[in-house]
This record gives structure tokens, sequence and C-alpha cells, in this order.
């Protein structure tokens, strides 16, 4: 479950990788088939919705990335089209905090994010793999200019508090000697005939020719200290020109040590089908994207609504809703149909009529705890003392990563560290914190990691998820029984209410899954409408 | 059908008997982090008594003073709150989480649940006497 990684979902991906890891690649692959991970994104091409009734209205529930879409393609599809949003932004999840940002979380706390103009941190989804192609293809219409994430760094660390004295390791080293090592053994293995059963002797050639390569194994087979071992994992002093010294090769790290350290786990996680290379940001933070579907229809979007009641009969539906920052009489939405993106975390809790099947998906579904902190520092220590552009740090620590900023690399000054990214049990017991004692917590264990943290750290936010007033959670986390029971009556048109998000997708937590839904739900709704006008 | 995440939990409770103690913290300082695991360890709540357990886990969406929150939607209180009458109640939604709840039966030993029900049962302006045993917490599993 610190497993149930992703963008937001890193969790998911992250408990996909420990079944692999632990049960076998078949239990893996069932996994992924039922998260949905084993295909891409279904992706056709940008809508078309033609032949709208006209004066047709339609009422969206929520300024997310499936609301923000859903409302920029039925207004251009001609439909009278209203958003009602909670919050006092749009964007939902798809958030990106500057400094002068203030949010106040449930329970009262409220942080000002305090960083330099410029530095930012993205709170929920971060990143955007080469196969979410709406969300891509979205980014292109709406120019908003993509930068490299850069999801793998060789030069940043794998660590483990129980291993190398707590010492963190490069993630070359652990990646080039695991790769060394396993090489050695199986080479060792083929020559000593014991797999004799299942190569034929062409095979065996082939194979030791092969390991021989991608372990950079000597001519008798083993991995070792050499300049050829120094070319793969680096040099302990680099190589350098005229009259300086020349450099010094590196030692590999020895097999048993680095089997007990567990390290060689990790180096997984970056060859996950979601976090392979490519993967995109766009420039300036992952808000960018929604706030440039929120400039196409703005004047339809009413913020500090907080919806009470959503109910239908046969001629249209009526929501109520109140003024979350004001309070006040309740007021009231009328229109044709109704397009809710409310989480189910939030929606559970609401009057909401629709029929039993639909109403028992909504009531079964738990939202992930997870917990993301932003850290600002005096200066970029990890690329000036540490050459970590970019990329991502593991650790066995509470706060489980450490991500680098992609943006700004190389240019000197402030900067902003992802300084953790949570899951599991370390998540609820740092959502238990007030905000205060998060950053401080987080501050004080990366300073296991990085030992600049306490002279360099200037400011820090965190946002836990179960504590956000808008989700409740960080994401619709699916289990195998409930999606077998509910997702198909979720997926619904239910009378003149349907419903779209991250939550009735198969790529939960992704904005992806947000994005599909929001285009397969308005494309059958509008098939619907136009068969019944 | 064993799901995903009750298959990560079991492969998580290898790994238990490395849990710590609870240590003594005052009420203000929060709790302890349960021990890192090993990459395949999915995380098990160390704190082993109710009061720890409360403050580790349910204070994040239920708060400190165990009256809940209200946002968009909103978090029960649990302050006097007369759906704890029957014990078996909180247990069950401890066990096999609730709407948008998750379940925490993976995450805490029977022993543990029936710490944190009764923690909270006697707490907060609720005073059931009735206790919830390790034993009754197993038989609703």
């Amino acid at each position: 479950m610190r497993s149930v990684q992703n963008p937001l979902a890193i969790s998911r991906r992250d408990l996909l990788r420990k079944i692999g890891l632990s049960a076998g690649a078949a239990m893996m692959y069932q996994a992924m088939s039922t998260l949905g991970f084993a295909r891409e994104s279904d992706y056709k091409g940008p809508i078309e919705l033609s032949g709208a009734p006209k004066g047709a209205s339609i009422l969206i529930l929520g300024a997310g990335m499936a609301g923000l879409v859903a409302a920029y393609e039925l207004r251009r599809a001609g439909y009278s089209v209203k958003v009602l949003e909670y919050n006092h932004r749009a964007g939902g999840r798809a958030w990106t905090l500057r400094g002068g940002d203030e949010y106040t979380e449930l329970g009262g706390a409220r942080q000002k994010c305090e960083f330099d103009p410029g530095l930012y941190v993205n709170p929920g989804p971060w990143r955007i793999p080469y196969h979410h192609h709406a969300m891509l293809d979205y980014a292109r219409r709406l120019k908003i200019p993509l930068e490299p994430f850069n999801e793998i760094n060789f030069n940043a660390y794998l660590h483990s508090s129980r291993a190398f004295g707590g010492k963190p390791q490069r993630y070359r080293h652990i990646y080039a000697d695991y790769h060394g090592h396993i090489a050695e053994l199986l080479s060792k293995a083929v020559n000593k005939g014991q797999l004799d059963a299942e190569l034929t002797a062409e095979d065996k050639e082939k194979l030791l020719e092969s390991l021989r390569v991608f372990g950079v194994l000597d001519k008798d087979y083993r991995y070792a200290k050499s300049f050829a071992t120094s070319e793969s994992r680096g040099y302990d002093s680099e190589r350098g020109a005229g009259q300086m010294p020349p450099p010094v090769l590196s030692t590999p790290i020895a097999r048993d040590e680095l089997l007990k350290s567990g390290l060689a786990n990790y180096l997984v996680t970056p060859f996950d089908y979601d976090l392979t290379p490519s993967m995109f940001q766009p420039v300036g933070g992952m808000d960018q994207i929604a706030m440039a579907l929120y400039r196409d229809v703005a004047p339809l979007v009413e913020f500090d609504a907080k919806v009470t009641a959503i109910g239908q009969d046969e001629r249209g539906v009526s929501v109520t809703y109140v003024d979350a920052r004001h309070g006040g009489e309740p007021k009231e939405a009328h229109a044709d149909w109704c397009l809710c993106t409310i989480p189910l975390s939030i929606l559970s809790e609401i009057p909401v009529k629709v029929s039993e099947p639909m109403l028992a998906a909504i009531q079964s579904v738990p939202y992930e705890a997870s917990v993301k902190f932003g850290l600002q520092f005096k200066r970029r220590f990890w690329e000036e003392d540490e050459r970590i552009y970019g990329g991502i740090s593991y650790t066995d620590l509470p706060i489980q990563m450490i991500g680098y900023p992609m943006s700004g690399m190389n240019e000197g000054g402030k900067g902003v560290l992802l300084g953790g990214y949570v899951w599991g049990t370390n998540a609820y017991e740092f959502t238990a914190m007030t905000p205060e004692q998060r950053v401080r917590k987080a501050v004080e264990i990366g300073a296991q990691i990085h030992p600049q943290y306490p002279a360099e750290f200037e400011n820090g936010i965190s946002v836990a998820w179960h504590r956000s007033p808008f989700t409740q959670g960080c994401f619709a986390n699916w289990s195998d029984d409930a999606r077998a029971s509910h997702y198909a009556n979720l997926c619904q048109i239910d009378g003149r209410i349907a419903l779209a998000g991250e939550h009735v997708s198969r790529l939960p937590a992704w904005q992806e899954g947000a994005v599909l839904s929001a285009l397969d739900t308005i494309g059958r709704m509008h098939q619907k409408i136009v068969a019944t006008a | 059908m064993a799901t995903p995440l009750s298959v990560a939990a079991r492969l998580g409770c290898l790994l238990a008997a490395l849990a710590l103690p609870a240590s003594i913290v005052c009420a203000d300082e929060p709790p302890p982090f349960s021990p890192p695991g090993s990459f395949t360890d999915l995380g098990h709540f160390a704190h082993q008594d109710g009061a720890t357990l409360f403050r580790a886990i349910c204070q994040g969406c239920h708060m400190a003073d165990a009256k809940g929150a209200v946002g968009a939607g909103y978090y029960p209180a649990l302050a006097g709150n007369q759906k704890l009458a029957s014990a078996t109640y909180p247990a069950l939604v401890v066990l096999k989480g609730r709407h948008g709840m998750p379940a925490f039966g993976d995450y805490l030993s029977d022993a543990q649940v029936a710490e944190v029900v009764n923690y909270v049962r006697s707490h907060f302006g609720n005073q059931y006497p009735d206790a919830l045993t390790q034993q009754d917490v197993t038989r609703l599993r």
C-alpha cells in the first residue's frame, strides 16, 4: 500500500510492484488487469458531439479535470452548461501550490505557501506518461508546453535505514552491481552445466555472450573492479584532461552486502509501464492544463458551491447547494441533465436520487491516504553538492521518496523539493499530525538522506489528502470485489444523472482516467439526449 | 477473492514481528512512526494501546477532539456518537471500512482493533461500560 502508488497513484503502482516482486508475474498481471494498467489509454482523438438539441442544458458538478473537460466539450457542442465547484478555484486535484497560496485543511489548520516566485509543488498529480493520449492531446490543443519528467535518475539515491550503515546509495551503483552479480551467478550455473536440461549448446553460447555484455563481466565471466565496470557504474574520481590525475576506479559493492540490503528491489520502479520514459510535466505546474480548460469555460463556473442534495424527476435535475464560504440560504440549480464528478468519498454523504444499484456503488469505494510535501531550500544542494538533477530518491523511511525539481535545473538559486510522497501506515500517521508537525518531521527525516537539510531549509507545506475538504482522500481505491460488484452500475446513466472522474475509470488516480471518464460519459449522454430529443 | 490490498497486507504481516512497542509520548506530540518495512512490507501499525492508535490514525479524519470535520462532505464525530452504543458497529467499521473510509482490518491486529474501539467508546463523552475483547474482534473478521 505504500504500494498503492500513483501520480496521485504511485501507491497502486508500488503495490503492483510489490505484488510482482513477492508473488510473481502472473499475480501481478492479474492485479494489473484488475486495476486497468495492462492496456493503453483508449483515446481516439477529439470527441465529436454533433446535433445537440437547441437549448438542452447540462449541469456539471465539480470543476476538476473531469468536470472541466466535460464543460469544455459540451459547451462547444452547443449545450447550455453550468458548473458548480466547491473550492474557490478550478482544477480539483490537478493543483499546484505557489508562494502566496493558502490552504485550509479539514480541522481548520491553515497553511500559507511561502515559496519564492517561480517555485512550486504539485500536491496531486505530477507526471504524465507518454501513453496518456487524452492528457497529451489536451495539452497540445490548449498549447500548454510540456517538459520532460525524468522518473529515473541514475545519480539519485536508494536508501535503506537498515543497510550500509544508513548511508544512501547511488541508483547507478545498485543498478550496475546487481546486474553484474546476477550475470556472474547465472554464467557460473551455465558453465557448470547446471542448466544443461534447459539450454542447447547454442543457447548456452548466446546466453553467456549476452550475460557478459549485460553484466559487464570480464573474460572469465567475473564481475570485478575494472575500467569496464567503472565505465558502467561510474568512477570514484572523474576522468580529467591534460595534467589532471588519472581517474580512480570504483569498487563494486560485494554481492552478499548488496543482497542483504534489499535495495535491488527498488530497481524496477522506473520500469513500470506507467513510469517508463517518456514522462512529462506541464511547464510551471500541473495545474496549467486544468487552468487552460478553465479559462475557456470560466463564465460558466460558480465557485464556493457546496452541493447538499441532488434530485431528479422525469423532466430534469435539481441540485441544492449552499455558499461554502458564507453560508446563507440554500440555492437551487436546474437543468435537463446532470454530470456529477464529485468524488465518491463526498458523494456518498450527499442525498442523491439515483437507483439502488448506483447508490450502492457510490457507497462502496474507499479513498486512499497519501501525503505530499513541498520543502523550499536556500540553495539547490542536491544539484550543487550531489549532482542530482531531477528524478526521485527512494527510502524505507516514513517520507518514502524525495522528488527533485525537473525545472530550473542547473540554474542555481533556491529550489523546492518534493520532501516526501507517502502511502500506507505512514500516510495515516502523517495525516494525523498538524501541518507544522508534518513538515518538521519531513525535514528531520530527510536529513538522514541529505544532511544539508537543517542548514538550508526555509519553509514547507504539506497536503494530507484525507484532510482535503474537497476529496476526503487521494483517489478511489477500488478492490477487485467492489469493481466486480459495482463498477458497471457506477458507469450507468441513471435517469438524467451520470458520473465521471478518476473513480469512474480503470486508471484510478491518474488524470487520464478522469479525462477518459468525462469523454466516455458525455459521449453516451449526448447520444441519449439526441435519441430522446 | 484476494484483493491486491489483502495480498499485500499478508505480505506485510511477515514483517509484523519487527513492530516496536509503542513508546509513551506526551499528548501534543505525534506518536512515533510505525517502523519502516522492507520493500515488500505494506505496513502494520506499531502502536498497541488505544490512545496512541487513536492519535496515530483516527484523528487524521475524526480530529483530535473526535468531533469530526465538515467540508464538501463530512467526517462524523465520534464524540458523543450514539452509534457507538453497540461495540460491534465501530469494530466492523474499523475492520471493513464504510463508504469512503478505508478498511483497517489488514493494518491492525484483533487486539489493536479492540483497544482503539474501547478507547473511543470510553472517551470523548462516550461512557460505555462494556469492553470489546480480542476474541470478539476475531469473530467479526
